[in-house]
């Protein structure tokens, strides 16, 4: 997984709410066996005029001008706003692998769903939960200001406007700690692997029917 | 101090708790289908490792099975690499069950874990699938979990969780005719929103879940998902036992005595406290219909579509707007007078018998509208399928005009070949009425089986009080 340390971004301002994940990344794209490759059809159904399927080239596919991310002044941007229950429904991972793959590294929103939330910060993607007045306020400026950037530095969990504004946020420590450092849960997890068979051989002993094989 | 089932189902599976609170949760029951799986396998073979107890897995491919000639095989060649993929996993990792595709007991994972009995009370149960909610319903603690806590599921046998907040949804009084625990589900879904339970783990209780049965329940829990929370889950009681009695790989002998005293207690302890409870009235609920893309934008069968002009707060107006636009809806539009397409009765919400049985009781010496371009039915599984076809149901379809296909989570999501066209609109049991969720352009408005059946006859929305 890539680190999150500081990010220095170009916002983009997406201004709707509950967007689910189907709509990040249509199924026809989740039928690939592959992690990595979803950033072009990422918001496809929205983001092309034609029907997307995987595999597709879309360097000359019609692109909708009406769709926020297609606008010149948002390209290479790395912060995505986001409203209440962004990323709700399927459990997809494919959610985050095509927001990753895109460029994102930092989402922005009033709220965003369980299951979506944790997988952000399984991909090295920082998903920051803010007051719905600061929400506002900075898709207000993003919107009136081209080249509107932050500065997000996880370590001081703040979030920097360029009127010199500061915001703080709020992160699980543990999250943090693996996302600052690029770690691996799954070799974390290991260290107590004396631990989790210990449980499993008195879970064994206590309820032998959940051991059937 | 009095426990709910949610902290009894926590604390009985915490291995190790970090200082913030972050908890190594024990899994014991770990199923998977083919779409959230290949990556986790892969990450497991790259860094070497091995799966911790593959006797905890369960699998089978649903969502990219097709529902018709299958004596052609999956056709579509990424789709077939996806189940061929699952069928090579699964091979070398081992399982305590496989029904690969075209099995006898094939199905969507949903449907065949409880019906196999390896959905037991006092589990954690998890998949890379957003409902496996479900399962819940067996007071069991089960969420869907993304392709990276598959592999560590596998890896580790654990996950990494925070403990969730609690909210009790209770819901008392007596449900009028005609309305089903989907109606019920989509009503407080209505009530509380699709962010209503995030960050929550809803138990649904009162004495309308009491007399639900098990697979009403399933329905219900299936959908705590749309209203925000992973976790949907009530308490197991005699239903349950008497459900679960004789299953496959439910215990049996010495240990299913055992288990059934450890089952019973798992309910919520008088007295106990909950981050948040709610109170539904069901005789307030009469059958619900969605109208827009997503599961809280919700009318009872009588209700008028929304006008956005009455709507002050701009982002929700904006929502209605966009929905009224992607829907084809005018503002003010009564329900039942909206035209339908086509019908599908399935998907892990309402593919059981108790549904189909529903279903087909409003068919009955009916036949579908001559308007509708498709109505199908797909049984949840292939042990359903058999169910149905012992009781003749598949005959009172297919009379009445529907297609009877083999099971699979199908037009619910549209990987296979079932699927919307744009434009084209569909009376679906399904659970997302997302912007393209059935197919792109496609629109999709939610309802229970009987609603569906009704639905089929009439052309368009009807009141199935009216039939029944």
């Amino acid at each position: 997984m890539n680190k999150f340390t500081v990010l220095d971004g170009l916002a983009a301002p997406l201004d709707r709410a509950n967007v689910d994940t189907d709509a990040i990344i249509p199924k026809q794209f989740l039928k690939s066996i592959k992690r990595s490759g979803f950033g072009p059809y990422l918001f496809d159904e929205w983001r092309y005029m034609d029907h997307g399927e995987p595999g597709m080239d879309c360097t000359n596919r019609p692109r909708n001008p009406n769709f926020v991310l297609n606008q010149d002044r948002y390209q290479g941007a790395s912060i995505l706003l986001t409203r209440d229950n962004f990323g709700c429904g399927s459990s997809r991972e494919h959610a985050p692998w095509a927001i990753e793959d895109y460029g994102f590294r930092a989402l922005i929103g009033t709220s965003f769903a369980d299951i979506f939330f944790n997988n952000c910060f399984k991909n090295g993607v920082l998903p920051i939960v803010l007051p719905k007045e600061e929400v506002d306020a900075l898709f207000a400026m993003t919107e009136a200001t081209p080249g509107f950037k932050l500065h997000i530095d996880l370590d001081a969990q703040t979030v920097s406007r360029p009127d010199g504004k500061v915001i703080h946020f709020e992160v699980d420590q543990f999250r943090k700690y693996c996302l600052l450092n690029g770690l691996d849960d799954i070799g974390l997890t290991l260290r107590h692997a004396d631990k989790i068979r210990a449980f499993e051989d008195k879970r064994r002993t206590e309820q032998p029917w959940l051991f059937a094989s | 101090m009095p426990q709910t089932l949610y902290d009894k189902l926590w604390s009985s599976h915490v291995v190790h708790e970090e200082s913030d609170g972050t908890a190594l949760i024990y899994i014991d029951r770990h199923l998977i289908h083919e779409v959230t799986s290949p990556q986790a396998f892969e990450g497991l073979r790259i860094s070497g490792r091995k799966a911790w107890r593959s006797n905890s897995i369960v699998a089978v491919p649903d969502h990219n099975t097709p529902t018709k000639n299958w004596d052609q095989g999956i056709t579509d060649p990424i789709s077939r690499q996806q189940v061929e993929t699952l069928d090579s996993n699964i091979r070398q990792t081992g399982a305590l069950a496989y029904f690969p595709f075209k099995d006898r007991k094939q199905g969507i994972v949903h449907v065949i874990g409880p019906e196999n009995g390896v959905t037991l009370p006092g589990m954690t149960v998890v998949c890379g699938d957003s409902h496996t909610s479900t399962h819940g319903a067996f007071a069991a603690l089960a969420h869907g979990i993304g392709t990276s806590e598959v592999e560590h599921v596998l890896a580790t046998q654990t996950l990494l969780q925070k403990k969730s907040k609690t909210m009790l949804i209770q819901i008392d009084g007596q449900p009028g005719k005609g309305v089903t625990p989907k109606d019920v589900v989509l009503y407080v879904i209505g009530q509380i929103g699709t962010a209503g339970g995030t960050g929550y783990a809803i138990e649904f209780g009162g004495s309308v879940i009491r007399n639900m049965s098990i697979e009403g329940r399933m329905t219900v829990c299936n959908m705590a998902i749309e209203a925000g929370a992973r976790a949907g889950i009530i308490a197991a009681d005699d239903n349950t036992i008497n459900y679960l009695k004789g299953r496959p790989y439910a215990p049996s002998g010495d240990d299913w005595d055992k288990a059934v005293a450890y089952w019973r207690t798992l309910h919520s302890d008088e007295g106990a406290q909950f981050d948040k409870v709610i109170k539904i009235d069901a005789a307030k609920i009469i059958p619900q219909v969605t109208w827009g893309t997503s599961p809280e934008m919700v009318l009872s069968i009588d209700g008028i579509v929304p006008d956005p002009a009455k709507i002050e707060d701009p982002v929700k107006r904006t929502g209605v707007e966009r929905a009224l636009e992607y829907m084809g809806l005018n503002p003010n539009t009564p329900i039942n007078t909206v035209k339908i397409d086509k019908v599908f009765i399935g998907s892990c919400t309402n593919s059981r018998i108790e549904d189909l049985r529903a279903a087909a009781a409003v068919v009955k010496g009916r036949h579908v509208s001559a308007s509708l371009k498709l109505a199908m039915v797909v049984p949840g599984s292939g042990l359903v399928k058999e169910q149905a076809e012992r009781e003749g149901l598949h005959e009172v379809f297919k009379a009445a005009g529907f297609e009877w296909r083999e099971p699979g989570c199908s037009m619910c999501l549209a990987m296979n070949d079932d699927r919307l066209s744009p434009g084209e609109r569909c009376a679906s049991t399904s659970n997302r009425n997302f912007e393209g969720r059935q197919g792109p352009g496609g629109r999709t408005h939610l309802v229970s089986p009987q609603m569906a059946a009704a639905a089929a006859i009439a052309g368009r929305f009807a009141d199935v009080r009216e039939i029944l």
